[in-house]
Order: structure tokens, then C-alpha cells, then sequence
């Protein structure tokens, strides 16, 4: 006689698994699946013609361009000042040095709008930087410099915090390392420190462009917002929406969470990257 | 290269990490620094790196002052507690390094560098290697990068910072050989620090034990044995039990205790302290002796037996299981106990009257701060 076994079914450790995603799927759905796919389908609804008519539309490929370039313009100044920032976070002790952490997270905090405004305040015409600077004669506000201006302020957090983990992480062993096999500061930080932090910088960088591209708080205050010159996609797509062309604004918008969508990718992408090479080196 | 330290102190905030250190190490030797952890034997090796600077005190390596010199200027090849291997360098770029970060004048060119780095690569036995990053490596694999990307610079003084310790049993060993092997065939004066006896005796020329941030004693492994020069390296080197005894003449003297073993000391009469190993005291049943046997451990090969006197509290012995007066020595039997080997030091003044409780180094030295 042989008796049957019952079969083994493993048993979750940690309660809650069916709970707590079934109400993160949900709360998924309803706040981000759901709107992007009525974005998508409002988008589709046009046709592809009359998508890539309002999209190629000369007002609207100038709002992309200047998107764009600020943008850029942006990402790589927080490239270079977030790198810096998070090394000097990280490396030094200084008094003050927690307030500086805190202000950080400024950006991160404040409403947009009230960053536009202030930024606006300063350096207009007759602000405390915009006089010197426009004396100097670089006009800020009402130029694409203000839009990247204010796209530096409300990303440079995300460069920040991502390079500042894992800096904070790296064995101080390294560079000891490299120190006693005769490397000088420069190479020690161009072949040691800068390769072991290159992945989280660039996942950085990444959120901090898509994240730029999406602003618009901040920037029309700044930006004067005239078509063709300063006008930016996301403004474009307001403009659109308050004129009731609810197409219009759909094709603009999908633009942009096409843009988003990529580099959210890229940046996942390189964050694994990132990951991978963090736990070699344990 | 001979390096000569002398009068070297060092201190970390409130903490006196070194309190003066003489050292002098000859070309060609190996040298273990051995001690627990606190010691400052880490720190010293830091400073003869040039990763550490002292407050005070000399370095000279053949003569040359190297508190003048920076430490990249100083050649040491340095292996680190846990490789610190580059993680997105190959192997090969690893050991390499070293070579290729050098001025442009003075670096060698690109054949001649890979040329070398081919060559350690079979003296290390680790060719089949060279294209692998060290998260790919085991941790015996990642030593010998570590110690082939510090050879790459053909260092004047080699230094390593608890080299096995993050290593398996098996694998300890085979390295240990090997690596006396690389100093032998290399030339290098090779300076190494650790916690473990058995490491520093087996691997190291001269073994130089440290406690609380001073030399305790520099000698060869016999004589640290046998004729620890102060209580700490008596009870480091596993002479735990401290029984009081009392000097006349020379001949030390104690309740319950056969000290007719020991040989005579110059010491003063009167009470002192004798410190033993418990595998160097032998329980002898006697039926009017003070010691009774409170519990009896086995772990197989010897018997753990923790020894109480009414007015010296308690010790601990060592005994074969196979031995054949085991078998008598049963919980609550009386006990007298020989002492077949162990080493006795003046009373301390400064110290309370010394009581039979076994201390290990690590909490004597906790206490000693």
C-alpha cells in the first residue's frame, strides 16, 4: 500500500502578497494606465495624417526644438554642478553641511510656479542678477536661457540623489588603492572614482532631461512664452486644450510621453547597469 | 629595503592608537605584526603606506625619510584587507594600473606593460584569469590579483593588511605557502598584519606582537611560546588562567597547585602572578587538595574542565579525553593541580590583588584602556 502525498505548495513568508498588490495594480491603473491610454487613444482617434499634420506643424516642431535644446542645455548643467554637489555632500565634512543636504531637496519641494516666479523676480531687467547680467548683455528672462534656467532648478535633486548613494557607497579601500600604486588626484578620480559612479550619473542625467521636458510650472513665468521663440511643448498643449482642440493637445502630449517614455527606459536600463556593477564589487 | 621606525606615536580623537613604537625591519625579511584588534597594527601599516600620518615619531626606509614622501612616491605594494580591486577593470587592467597611471615620461610603453602583466600573471598562476572582472573572481582568486596588481609596480616594501582574513580555512593555508613563496622568489621586504597566531608564526621571519598601540615583544615563534616578555602576550597567545602564586626565592608557591615543573625566576619574594594555558595544567585527583572539578565539557578530542578553589575562584584545564587519569576527573572530584608549563610576572602594583578568573586578551585589553 502506498500512501499519497500530498502535494508540497510552498508558502509565502511575508503576509500580504495578494493585499498589497492587488491595491498597488489597482491604484496603478486608475492614476497612470488609465490616463495615458485615454491620452493614447485621443491621440489615435485623429488618425495618423491628421496626428503628423498637428504635430509637424511649424509652431508646434519650434515648441519641440526649444523644448529640446533648453533642455539640454539644462541637463548638461546639472550634469557637471550635480556631480559636484553630491561630491562635495558626500566627500567633505563641513559645518552647515546637513542644511545644505536639506536645501537640496528644494527643488523637489516647492511648487513650481513659485520657483518661476522668484527665478523671474531675480532676473528680470531690473532683478538683482538680471541687471548685472543683462548690463553684460545676456538677456535671461524671455529667452530660451530663462526656460533652461528654470528646467536646471527643478531637476539638478534628481543628478544629485542618484550619484549620492552610490559615492557614499564606494570603498574608501579604492582610492587608497590606487593612491599607493602611484596614481595622481586626477587619475585616480578619471580611472577609479568616475567609472564606479558613470552608471548612476548617466541613470541621473536621464531623469533629470525627462524630467525637464515635462516642466512647465516653472518655465512659463520665465519664459514669456512667445511662439516660435519661447514657447515650449507643454505650453503649446494648454494652449491647445483651453482653445477646446482636444485632439491637438492629445497629439502634443503623446510627443512628449513618447520622449518621457524612452528615456524613463534608458534610465531604468542604465540604473540596472548600475546595480550589477555595485554588487561585483562586493 | 630596511625600514627603521622609532619613537612613533599616533592618536585618533580621545584614543592613543600608537604610543610609541621602535621597529626595525631588514631588507629581505618578513615581518608579521600580530595583535588583536585595537592594537594599532593596522594604523602602523597605514603609516608606512603613507595612508596615515603619525603626530610624531620617524620613518626612514634605507635611509630615505618617508614622512617627507607622499605615498604615491613611496613604491609600496599594498594589498588591502579586502583586494579593493577595481570592479569594472578586468584583471588583466587591474595589475596593470599601477603601470599605466604612471607619468607619461617614466610609464613604460603598452608592450612592455602587457608584456609584465602576462608575466604575473603566470607566476601567479591566475593567466587563465586575465579577462575576468573581480566580481567574477573567488575570494583566493581576488588575493592574487590584489597581490599581482601590487608586484606590478615592483614595490621596494610589500605590505598586506590581514591578507586571509576574509578567506576560508583550506584556502588560508594553501595561500599562506604560496605567498612565501612569491616573498622569496621577489626579494621584497614584506611587512603583514594579523590576528592569527598560528598565520604569523607559520608565514613570518620575525613575529612582532602588539597590544594597546606598543611592541609587546618581537621574536621567532618558540621564544613568543615559550617566554612571553609581559602578561599580555602570555595571555594573547592563549595563557588565560592567572593563578596567584607567592615567590621565595625564585620558587613560586601556590594553595593546591604543583609548580615543581616551573623553572626559577628572578623575581623578588613574594605574590605574583602566574599565567598558564589550560592545556597546561594537569588536574591530579587528591582527595585533601582545595580545587574541585565544577563541569566537565567534551568536544571530542579533549575535556574542558572548569576548576573551582573557595578562595581563588575559578580556572580552566585542558585534557586529553583518551588521557588515562580522564576518566577520574569527574564533576565535584577533588583536585590538586599540576602546572607542567607557564610563565610568572611580578604583581602588578597598580593592578587589584590577582584572582584565579580566566580573562581573555581581547576583554584584558578593553579593561586596560
Amino acid at each position: 500500500m502506498t500512501a499519497v502525498a500530498a502535494p508540497i505548495r510552498a508558502k509565502r513568508v511575508l503576509p500580504g502578497f495578494t493585499l498589497s498588490l492587488g491595491t498597488t495594480l489597482l491604484y496603478l491603473t486608475f492614476i497612470v494606465l488609465i490616463p495615458v491610454l485615454a491620452l493614447i487613444l485621443k491621440g489615435a482617434e485623429i488618425g495618423p495624417a491628421r496626428f503628423w499634420q498637428i504635430v509637424s506643424s511649424p509652431r508646434a516642431v519650434a515648441a519641440f526644438q526649444i523644448t529640446l535644446t533648453a533642455a539640454v542645455i539644462a541637463t548638461v548643467f546639472n550634469a557637471i554642478y550635480g556631480l559636484l554637489m553630491a561630491w562635495v555632500l558626500v566627500r567633505y565634512e563641513f559645518r552647515g553641511k546637513r542644511i545644505l543636504d536639506a536645501l537640496m531637496d528644494v527643488p523637489f519641494a516647492l511648487p513650481t510656479a513659485v520657483a518661476g516666479l522668484s527665478l523671474t523676480a531675480l532676473f528680470s531687467a531690473n532683478g538683482w542678477f538680471g541687471g548685472v547680467l543683462e548690463a553684460a548683455g545676456l538677456q535671461v528672462v524671455y529667452t530660451i536661457w530663462g526656460i533652461a534656467l528654470a528646467m536646471a532648478f527643478t531637476s539638478v535633486p534628481f543628478v544629485v540623489r542618484t550619484i549620492q548613494p552610490v559615492l557614499e557607497d564606494m570603498d574608501p579601500a579604492l582610492e587608497q588603492a590606487a593612491v599607493t600604486l602611484g596614481a595622481r588626484p586626477w587619475a585616480i578620480f578619471t580611472r577609479v572614482v568616475f567609472p564606479a559612479i558613470l552608471p548612476a550619473w548617466l541613470a541621473g542625467c536621464t531623469t533629470a532631461f525627462a524630467r525637464s521636458l515635462g516642466e512647465f510650472g516653472a518655465i512659463v513665468f520665465i519664459a514669456g512664452n512667445l511662439p516660435f521663440r519661447t514657447e515650449i511643448a507643454a505650453l503649446l498643449a494648454f494652449i491647445r486644450l483651453e482653445e477646446f482642440d482636444y485632439n491637438g493637445a492629445a497629439a502634443i502630449a503623446l510627443v512628449l510621453l513618447g520622449f518621457a517614455l524612452v528615456l524613463l527606459i534608458a534610465s531604468n536600463l542604465l540604473q540596472n547597469w548600475a546595480a550589477k556593477h555595485r554588487e561585483a564589487t562586493r | 629595503m630596511s625600514i627603521e621606525i622609532s619613537a612613533m606615536t599616533k592618536r585618533f580623537g580621545k584614543t592613543d592608537v600608537l604610543r610609541g613604537i621602535d621597529l626595525a625591519v631588514q631588507k629581505g625579511e618578513l615581518v608579521a605584526l600580530l595583535g588583536p584588534s585595537g592594537s594599532g597594527k593596522t594604523t602602523l601599516l597605514k603609516i608606512i603606506a603613507g595612508l596615515e600620518w603619525p603626530d610624531a615619531g620617524r620613518l626612514a626606509v634605507d635611509d630615505q625619510d618617508w614622512l617627507q614622501l607622499a605615498a604615491q612616491d613611496r613604491r609600496i605594494g599594498f594589498v588591502f584587507q579586502h583586494y579593493a580591486l577595481f570592479p569594472h577593470m578586468t584583471v588583466r587592467d587591474n595589475i596593470a594600473f599601477g603601470l599605466s597611471v604612471r607619468p607619461r615620461a617614466e610609464r613604460p610603453g603598452k608592450s612592455v606593460i602587457a608584456a609584465k602583466v602576462d608575466e604575473l600573471l603566470h607566476f601567479l598562476q591566475i593567466a587563465h584569469l586575465a579577462d575576468r572582472y573581480p566580481g567574477q573572481l573567488s575570494g583566493g582568486q581576488r588575493q592574487r590579483v590584489a597581490l599581482g596588481r601590487a608586484l606590478a609596480i615592483e614595490p621596494k616594501v610589500l605590505l598586506l593588511d590581514e591578507p586571509f582574513g576574509a578567506l576560508d580555512a583550506a584556502i588560508r593555508r594553501d595561500l599562506r605557502r604560496w605567498l612565501r613563496g612569491v616573498h622569496d622568489a621577489t626579494g621584497s621586504t614584506t611587512i603583514f598584519v594579523t590576528h592569527d597566531q598560528e598565520e604569523a608564526f607559520e608565514l613570518a621571519d620575525r613575529v612582532v606582537v602588539m597590544g594597546a598601540g606598543r611592541i609587546e615583544q618581537i621574536g621567532h615563534a618558540d621564544a613568543i611560546h615559550d617566554h612571553p616578555a609581559t602578561p599580555f602576550v602570555a595571555q594573547f597567545m592563549g595563557a588565560t588562567v592567572e593563578l596567584p602564586v607567592t615567590l621565595h626565592s625564585g620558587r613560586a608557591d601556590g594553595a593546591g597547585l604543583d609548580l615543581s615543573a616551573l623553572t626559577r625566576r628572578a623575581l623578588p619574594d613574594g605574590p605574583a602572578r602566574l599565567l598558564v594555558r589550560p592545556q597546561d595544567i594537569t588536574p591530579v585527583p587528591d582527595a585533601d587538595a582545595p580545587w574541585r572539578i565544577t563541569t566537565r565539557m567534551s568536544n571530542g578530542a579533549h575535556l574542558r574542565l572548569v576548576l573551582n578553589h573557595p578562595e581563588q575562584g575559578e580556572a580552566e584545564a585542558d585534557v586529553p579525553r583518551r588521557a588515562v587519569q580522564a576518566a577520574a576527573l569527574v564533576e565535584g572530584a577533588p583536585v590538586r593541580l599540576k602546572i607542567e608549563a607557564g610563565t610568572i610576572f611580578p604583581q602588578d602594583r597598580s593592578a587589584p590583588p590577582a584572582t584565579a578568573t580566566p580573562k581573555s586578551p581581547q576583554a584584558r585589553l578593553e579593561s586596560s584602556r
